[in-house]
C-alpha cells in the first residue's frame, strides 16, 4: 500500500509540474482525501513528496532535500494533534451513545400513569432541555377517590440532576401505598434526599393530593414554584404556596400544608421554573403572558392545555428550551 | 548484545543532547527520516518532562535486536515526585496537552511499546520502544 500511494502521488505531482492546471490541483485535493482515509499522517505526506520529487526533479541542490527533513520535523506534532483529535472525537461519539442509552433508562424510570379519578381531568407535559431531565413528575393513584401528584425540580441539569432525581423516584415509590398526607410525603422524601445526595444538590418539590369526595386539593411545598389555582367563578388566578425548606438541606425540615376547595371548571397548574422562567432573547417571559397563555385554553381538556402552554413557550424561546419544562394541569370537571 | 548509552538531563540544553544521541542511534538501527523525527520528538517530550517535573534525571537509548527484530528503546528515568495518577496522564486532552497532541499519549502514539513505572516520592521510569518494520 505505501508504495502504491507513493506511485499515485508521484503521478499527480508530475502532471501538475507539467502544466499547473486547476484540474491537476483538483486531483490533488481528491487524493488528499484518500491519504486521510488511508490514515497517512502529515509527516508521511512530506516524506512521500520528498521521494516523489527525487524522481521527478533529481537535480535539486542538497539544501532543498534537507529542507524537507526540516519540514518533516515541523509536521510531527501536527500529526499527533490530528491523532489526538480523532481519538477525542471517537470518545465523544461513545459518550453521546451512552447518553442516549442513559436517557432511555431514565425514560423508563420516570414512567408514570395518569390515574383515573372521579370528576378530575389530569394532563401533563415534561420535556428535558438536554438529553437527560432534572424534572420529575409522578402520579399516585390508588382508587377512584384520590390522586396524588409530585412535581420535583433538581437544580442543575444533565447527568448529575438525573442521578439525583432517581433518589426522588425511589422515595416516591416508598410512599406510594402509604396514607401520608402531602407534608408527610415531603418529609419522607426529604430524609432520603438528605441522606443520599451531595450537599451541593438541591431539589424543590411540590406534592398535591386531590380528594374526590370533598373536592379538595391539599398540597405542601419544598421551596417549589407556587402552583396556580384558577377560580372559574371569579375568572382569576390565585397562587398556592406553602412554607417548606428545599429537599436535602436539613433532615428535620417541616412542611406546611394548605388546601383549597375546587369548584366546577377550576383548575390547578403545578410547574417547574422552566415554565415560569422561560427566556426569550428579549428577557424573561412576563408572568402575565404565561397566565394569558394558560387562560386562553382554559376550556380545553387538561392534556391539551398542558401541550398548548408548552408549544407556545417553546415557540417563544425559539424551540431551544433553556431549562427542563414540566407542567401538570388538574382540572375539576 | 544490546548497546546502551545515556544523557543526563539537568538543563534544557541537555534535551538537545538526548535528541542527538537518539537520532544517531536511530540512524544506526536503520530508521528512515520520518521515524527518526518521531523518535526524537518522543525523546524531547520525555526529556522535557524530566526537566520540568523532576528537575533531573537521565535518558538512556538502547539499540534492540530480538530474534532478528531490530528496534530502539528510550528509557527516561528520574527520582522526582512520581506521577500521582497515571491513568489521567495517559488520557487524551489532559492538562498541558489540550489538543496539542503532546504529553504521554503523544509519546505512546509516536512509539510502538510504552510502559510507565512510577512510585510517589520515589520517581518515574518510562520505557518506550519502536521497532523497525
Amino acid at each position: 500500500m505505501p508504495q502504491q500511494t507513493e506511485k499515485e502521488y508521484k503521478e499527480i505531482l508530475r502532471q501538475y509540474l507539467e502544466d499547473q492546471s486547476e484540474q491537476n490541483l483538483y486531483m490533488g485535493e481528491a487524493f488528499s482525501r484518500k491519504l486521510i482515509e488511508r490514515d497517512i499522517s502529515p509527516e508521511e505526506v512530506i516524506s512521500i513528496h520528498k521521494s516523489a520529487l527525487k524522481d521527478v526533479l533529481p537535480g535539486l541542490p542538497s539544501k532543498v532535500w534537507h529542507s524537507f527533513d526540516f519540514l518533516i520535523e515541523m509536521m510531527i506534532r501536527y500529526g499527533l494533534a490530528l491523532k489526538e483529535h480523532q481519538s477525542l472525537v471517537k470518545r465523544q461519539e461513545e459518550m453521546q451513545l451512552e447518553m442516549e442509552v442513559a436517557s432511555k433508562v431514565q425514560e423508563t424510570l420516570l414512567k408514570t400513569k395518569i390515574p383515573v379519578v372521579e370528576g378530575m381531568d389530569l394532563g401533563y407535559v415534561t420535556v428535558p432541555s438536554r438529553t437527560m431531565s432534572g424534572d420529575y413528575i409522578y402520579f399516585v393513584g390508588n382508587d377512584m377517590d384520590e390522586a396524588g401528584v409530585a412535581v420535583a425540580d433538581v437544580m442543575g441539569k444533565g447527568i448529575p440532576a438525573a442521578l439525583c432525581m432517581s433518589m426522588v423516584k425511589f422515595g416516591m415509590d416508598s410512599v406510594q401505598h402509604s396514607s401520608e398526607g402531602p407534608s408527610g410525603v415531603l418529609s419522607v422524601i426529604n430524609r432520603i434526599v438528605e441522606k443520599s445526595v451531595n450537599d451541593s444538590m438541591f431539589v424543590t418539590m411540590m406534592y398535591g393530593r386531590y380528594d374526590a369526595k370533598s373536592s379538595t386539593f391539599s398540597y405542601a411545598s419544598a421551596g417549589h414554584e407556587p402552583a396556580l389555582h384558577y377560580r372559574a367563578s371569579e375568572n382569576r388566578f390565585v397562587e398556592l404556596d406553602a412554607k417548606g425548606l428545599l429537599l436535602g438541606v436539613s433532615p428535620d425540615a417541616r412542611y406546611e400544608e394548605g388546601s383549597v376547595a375546587l369548584e366546577r371548571d377550576d383548575f390547578i397548574a403545578i410547574m417547574t421554573d422552566g415554565v415560569t422562567e422561560a427566556r426569550t432573547p428579549e428577557g424573561f417571559v412576563e408572568k402575565e403572558t404565561i397566565l394569558d397563555i394558560i387562560s386562553s385554553v382554559k376550556d380545553r381538556p387538561a392534556q391539551e392545555m398542558a401541550e398548548h402552554v408548552f408549544a407556545e413557550l417553546d415557540r417563544m424561546q425559539g424551540f431551544r428550551l433553556q431549562d427542563d419544562f414540566s407542567l401538570v394541569i388538574l382540572k375539576k370537571e | 548484545m544490546a548497546y546502551r548509552s545515556s544523557v543526563d538531563i539537568h538543563t534544557e540544553w541537555d534535551i538537545v543532547a538526548a535528541r542527538q544521541l537518539g537520532r544517531n542511534e536511530a540512524k544506526k538501527v536503520g530508521f528512515g527520516t520520518v521515524d527518526q523525527a518521531r523518535i526524537t520528538t518522543a525523546i524531547s517530550e520525555l526529556a522535557r518532562n524530566i526537566y520540568l517535573y523532576a528537575g533531573a534525571g537521565k535518558i538512556e537509548i538502547e539499540r534492540l535486536n530480538e530474534d532478528g527484530l531490530f528496534g530502539i528503546a528510550i528509557i527516561a528515568s528520574d527520582e522526582g515526585p512520581g506521577i500521582p495518577d497515571v491513568r489521567k496522564v495517559m488520557e487524551d486532552g489532559y492538562s498541558t496537552s489540550g489538543g496539542l497532541g503532546a504529553g504521554m499519549p503523544g509519546v505512546k502514539r509516536l512509539m510502538d511499546d510504552f510502559r510507565v513505572d512510577t512510585e510517589r516520592g520515589k520517581g518515574t521510569k518510562i520505557t518506550a520502544v519502536k521497532w523497525l518494520r
